[in-house]
């Protein structure tokens, strides 16, 4: 049946009311089962070798030793995994990312893998392996890394994007450019002009939860996944892959989820757990610890990042450029190109060009985190724009209003825009209280916009309905922040029915159609929209039983309120059947009940943000704290408003970690040396003050309930809105990320000096 | 590995003394329990001191406090008279971690830890506090400084273990602060950390002084120069500004991801005056 998902306005009964999550208990009581909860009989334990070199030839493994040892059941190297890829330089990366081949490209490559009977056999096994290395010259800062001195990471690259194309390898991996109008034509228009250089540390997405699974290939070809992830869909497929299995024959189970953010959108210890498992024929366990999630998953991008804005007296900009170098790691990705796409998404600009550079350093390889790239971007564009604002005498909310884009603007990266929240967002900041605040002695606001392209994508959803009138709802969208208790509610609005009668689950890949990951911000929107088609076509089924029951004709029932009703007087005063009803006779009336659907989700509508920070500033030590911090977003239609306000909140938690604190810290060896949370300094409860939060609703014109994807813009302004907070409360401009003390009394000191 | 729960000192003592290379005596376990989770981590024998009698207990004796190794940090400030009289080492104690943690957590496993960064112990430190070692040889009484020699290092030998922390009686008219230096607000470790103990005569001004410094050099150390500083001022500028010159200048700390020399230096001695002024006040100094 074609679906029509185009917005309808009307007034809603479940959506928008706060229900209690169906997970939570389980949560709050420790019973919900998360990736190292899963065991099976005959297990093994899996260990990683990993290399202590941030880049070194793999001269030799020599894992006779280690398989001699007292309970070794499997050893693996890169020979145990071998290329299938088949020139798919993506897949490559993933497969070498695994599992290094002839390089270890940064500490903690994985080079060999154990399993045993158990954690202690592992362990001795890992020291018994033999790896012998050449370690080769290393480069890990962005900066550095395009320098004509780096060592060149991998000579078969040669830059992409650029005419024509280089001679010699390098490690700018690709170069794209976005943008419209003459900007030095723009340039020469302007009255002042800031220009400026911005650096941001690499994070991580600092999940609690580290990476877990339990993989057993069985003899037959078949094989089974149980694993903490974004998107088990998307896990099946690039392991099917990675190891020549038939994607149908892998059937993966995602379980709980305790913090993914991106990081788990990306196979690390899959493939091992599975090339173990068909190695040792028995099932096998691998479980991550925190250094070792440090030192091989995750991270986000290091920057180096040039913004030049100018703008007339009057607050009209007329020209804008940035140049974003981005790391993505030892392998070519897309980091840098979509931060250019980014950068200037906010404002309406007749003059703009932005160039993402791909910098290939000896680090991690770099995975999603929460609206990727954009918050980097940010930060050197929003700090500029601030800066532009004060230097031409007009308030930085209203500086922006002013270059707001809005609908039918162009945006930076081409598109046209729609309807969008940048400019509502922008005046509910304006006469927010936050905004008008007394501030004290030491201390400084800062505000910031942020943008988020948002993603849909496909999506398979399966409702069925059970005898007694409750419905069962299947999605394959991994619920990482309430997303079963939103998709219940649309569930419970389109049949009509309580919100209590609905239980969600995650389906495995074996019992429901391929979906799309849980990235993207499509969680809710994708599978909320699946889930009003398939409650339709149940409501469709359901509709036509009753005519059965009744015996009329289907076209004289309809649908309301969670009853099928005879249309007119012509049937007689026959009392509505509700879905109990229908469903109790389903037996005699044709079989069970259920709705299907299959799409995908397009017009998944761009969000924007608006953020305020309040920060005091001990000019001592360097010191600082948050005051008081203000998210303002557009959500389209916040199905669950507490979920959406707690998906603001988390973002504006974690962007305030990143801006002030969290870093990787390499040593002039190329290792990390702060793998642990003791170091990597994500914030705790009391850094935070309570996160207030506006959700504004500008409905999508793409989805019925006018729905935006909400989980990821609230990571995108705190970069810039902290850094504009801290320089407005010392009179200086922070371009360095995080803006730790030691960095803030080192600009103070500077400045004394001078 | 096995794990032991002794009921006596001897007992324990007679363990450790026959045990392999390889062996750890528990207390709160907040640092043990960690490292025991390190993959180079390996142990023959735990021994778990929190059964001994009177390790738990804080006593008033005529000459101070006798504090039990296996007391804890929140166990410290429900003991109205030492916070009383040691307010400084109270507070320090309970800067560790996180209430789970003080829950835990004892003031002599901080110290025979061996961190530079331990924070009870600039404290333990600046009130000239000792600790009583029992071991196969017998018993024996040393300053805290003479416990850690190097990061991870202690002195103490095969065997040994420390029953109680011996805090003297506070003289009259004196008053002791800690204060450290974290980016976050807790569960952090601290980047300077300053203690103090300062002593007034009738008159407000500064008889006798004791400045501890944490995490700015391998070891815990007691500065001099600070006191000096101090004795004799009634804590006016200038001898703030000596306080902090000679904090800084005897820091001698390295850069690594915890901080730069240079700030270090500086915020030891930001911290040193802010530290200085609470001890005064808490003297009674005005
Ligand atoms: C989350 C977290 C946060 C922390 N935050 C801080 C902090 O803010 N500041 C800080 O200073 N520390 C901090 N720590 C470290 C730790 O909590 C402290 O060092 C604590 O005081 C250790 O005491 P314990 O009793 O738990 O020691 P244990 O772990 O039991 O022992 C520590 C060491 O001392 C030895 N030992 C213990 N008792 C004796 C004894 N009687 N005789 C001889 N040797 C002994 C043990 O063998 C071991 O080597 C933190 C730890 C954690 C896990």
């Amino acid at each position: 049946m074609s679906f029509d998902a185009a917005y309808q306005s009307k007034v809603l009964k479940s959506v928008g009311t706060r229900p209690l999550r169906p997970d939570g208990v389980d949560k709050v009581t420790g019973r919900a089962r998360y990736g190292a909860d899963f065991n099976m009989p005959g297990q093994l334990v899996a260990r990683v070798l990993r290399s202590p070199h941030a880049h070194a030839k793999i001269k030799s493994i020599d894992t006779s030793r280690a398989a001699a040892a007292k309970g070794v059941k499997a050893i693996i190297t890169a020979a145990d995994l071998p290329d299938l890829t088949d020139g798919n330089r993506s897949l490559f990366a993933i497969l070498d990312n695994c599992m290094a081949r002839s390089k270890a490209m940064y500490d903690g490559h994985a080079v060999a893998a154990v399993a045993a009977i158990d954690e202690k056999a592992a362990k001795v096994a890992l020291q018994l392996i033999e790896v012998e290395y050449e370690v080769l010259p290393h480069v890990v800062d962005v900066d550095a890394a395009i320098l004509p001195d780096a060592p060149v990471l991998n000579d078969t690259i040669f830059t992409k994007g650029v005419e024509p194309i280089p001679k010699t390898p390098s490690n700018v991996a690709n170069q794209a450019e976005f943008g419209h109008g003459d900007v030095e034509a723009g340039f020469m228009q302007a009255e002042v002009i800031v220009e400026r250089s911005y650096k941001t540390e690499q994070t991580h997405q600092g999940y609690i939860e580290p990476h877990a699974c339990v993989a057993s290939c069985n003899t037959d070809g078949t094989a089974e996944l149980w694993v903490c992830t974004q998107g088990h869909f998307v896990y099946r497929q690039t392991c099917a892959d990675l190891l020549g299995l038939e994607v149908s024959k892998l059937r993966v189970t995602s379980s709980e989820i305790g913090g993914g953010f991106g990081g788990k959108t990306h196979v690390w210890a899959e493939p091992v757990a599975l090339a173990l498992s068909r190695k040792a024929g028995r099932p096998v366990k691998l479980v991550m610890s925190r250094e070792e999630v440090f030192r091989a998953s995750g991270p986000t991008s290091a920057t180096s990042i040039d913004v030049k804005i100018g703008t007339k007296k009057d607050g009209t900009i007329t020209a804008a450029q940035a140049t974003l170098r981005y790391t993505s790691g030892p392998y070519p990705d897309t980091w840098a190109e979509i931060g250019a796409m980014t950068s200037f998404a906010c404002y309406d600009l007749k003059n703009v060009k932005t160039v993402g550079i791909e910098v290939i350093v000896n680090r991690p390889k770099v995975a999603a985190y929460r609206a990727p790239s954009a918050p980097m971007a940010a930060f050197a564009v929003e700090s500029a724009i601030d800066e532009l604002a004060h230097k031409i005498g007009m308030d930085a909310v209203d500086f922006r209003i002013k270059n707001a884009a809005k609908e039918g603007t162009r945006a930076s990266y081409g598109p046209i825009y729609g309807p969008i929240g940048i400019g509502p967002t922008l005046e509910a900041a304006k006469t927010h209280p936050h905004m008008s605040a007394p501030l004290g002695k030491n201390q400084g606001r800062g505000m910031a916009c942020g943008f988020w392209f948002n993603f849909g994508g496909q999506t398979c959803t399966d409702l069925n309905v059970s005898a007694d009138g409750t419905v069962t709802l299947a999605v394959g969208t991994v619920d990482v922040g309430g997303s079963r208790a939103s998709l219940s509610l649309i569930a419970a609005e389109e049949l009509g029915i309580d919100y209590q009668d609905i239980k969600a689950v995650i389906a495995d890949t074996s019992t429901l159609g391929y979906n799309d990951m849980t990235d993207g911000s499509r969680g809710t929107f994708s599978s909320s929209m699946a889930t009003i088609s398939a409650a339709r076509n149940a409501i469709e089924v359901m509709r036509h039983r009753a005519a059965m029951m009744w015996d009329i004709p289907p076209e004289d029932v309809y649908w309301e309120d969670g009853h099928a009703v005879a249309a007119g007087t012509k049937h007689g005063n026959r009392a509505p059947l509700s879905v109990k009803e229908i469903a109790a006779a389903a037996g005699n009336t044709g079989g069970p009940i259920a709705g299907h659907s299959e799409l995908v989700a397009d017009g998944a509508g761009v969000s924007f943000a608006t953020h305020i920070c309040d920060i005091q500033v001990d000019p001592e030590t360097g010191s600082s704290r948050i005051l008081r911090y203000t998210v303002i977003q557009d959500a389209g239609k916040a199905v669950h408003p507490a979920y959406v306000e707690g998906q603001y909140q988390g973002g504006a938690a974690q962007g305030i970690g990143w801006a002030l604190n969290e870093e990787y810290i390499y040593g002039s060896d190329g290792r990390l040396q702060n793998p642990g949370f003791l170091d990597y300094r994500i914030p705790v409860c009391s850094d935070l003050p309570m996160i207030g939060t506006q959700i504004l609703e500008i409905p999508n014109p793409n989805h019925p309930y006018g729905v935006r994807g909400v989980g990821e813009t609230s990571i995108v302004p705190p970069l810039a809105a902290v850094a504009n907070a801290v320089s407005n409360a010392i009179g200086l401009r922070m371009t360095h990320i995080p803006i730790s003390p030691p960095r803030i009394l080192a600009a103070l000191n500077d400045a004394a000096r001078n | 590995m096995r794990y032991e729960r002794p009921e006596t000192i001897e007992a324990a003592i007679a363990l450790l003394a026959d045990a392999e290379a390889k062996s750890f005596v528990l207390a709160g376990g907040t640092d043990l329990l960690v490292r025991m989770q390190n993959d180079t981590f390996e142990a023959d024998l735990i021994v778990d001191i929190k059964s001994i009698e009177g390790m738990d207990a804080v006593t008033q004796t005529d000459d101070g406090f006798l504090i039990g190794a296996a007391v804890s940090a929140a166990a410290l400030s429900e003991n109205a008279a030492l916070v009383a009289e040691w307010p400084g080492v109270v507070e320090a104690a309970n800067l560790i971690g996180s209430t789970q943690i003080q829950g835990r957590c004892t003031m002599v496993g901080n110290l025979c830890n061996a961190s530079p960064a331990a924070d009870s112990v600039p404290a333990l430190v600046a009130a000239d506090a000792r600790v009583r070692i029992a071991g196969p040889d017998g018993s024996r009484e040393v300053a805290i400084l003479d416990i850690p020699t190097y990061p991870g290092k202690t002195s103490l030998t095969k065997g040994e273990i420390i029953v109680a922390i011996v805090l003297p009686k506070a003289a009259t008219r004196s008053g002791d602060a800690y204060l450290r230096f974290t980016p976050r607000t807790e569960m952090d470790i601290a980047v300077v950390g300053v203690g103090i103990n300062l002593t007034l005569d009738e008159g407000g001004v500064v008889a006798a002084a004791r400045i501890a410094l944490g995490a700015v050099g391998p070891t815990v150390s007691l500065v001099e120069e600070a006191a000096k500083a101090l004795i004799g001022s009634k804590l006016d500028q200038a001898a703030l500004d000596a306080l902090a010159s000679a904090c800084s200048a005897a820091s001698n700390p390295i850069d690594d991801k915890r901080g730069t020399i240079a700030f270090r230096k500086q915020v030891a001695g930001v911290l040193a005056r802010r530290v200085a002024q609470t001890a005064y006040t808490r003297a009674g100094g005005k």
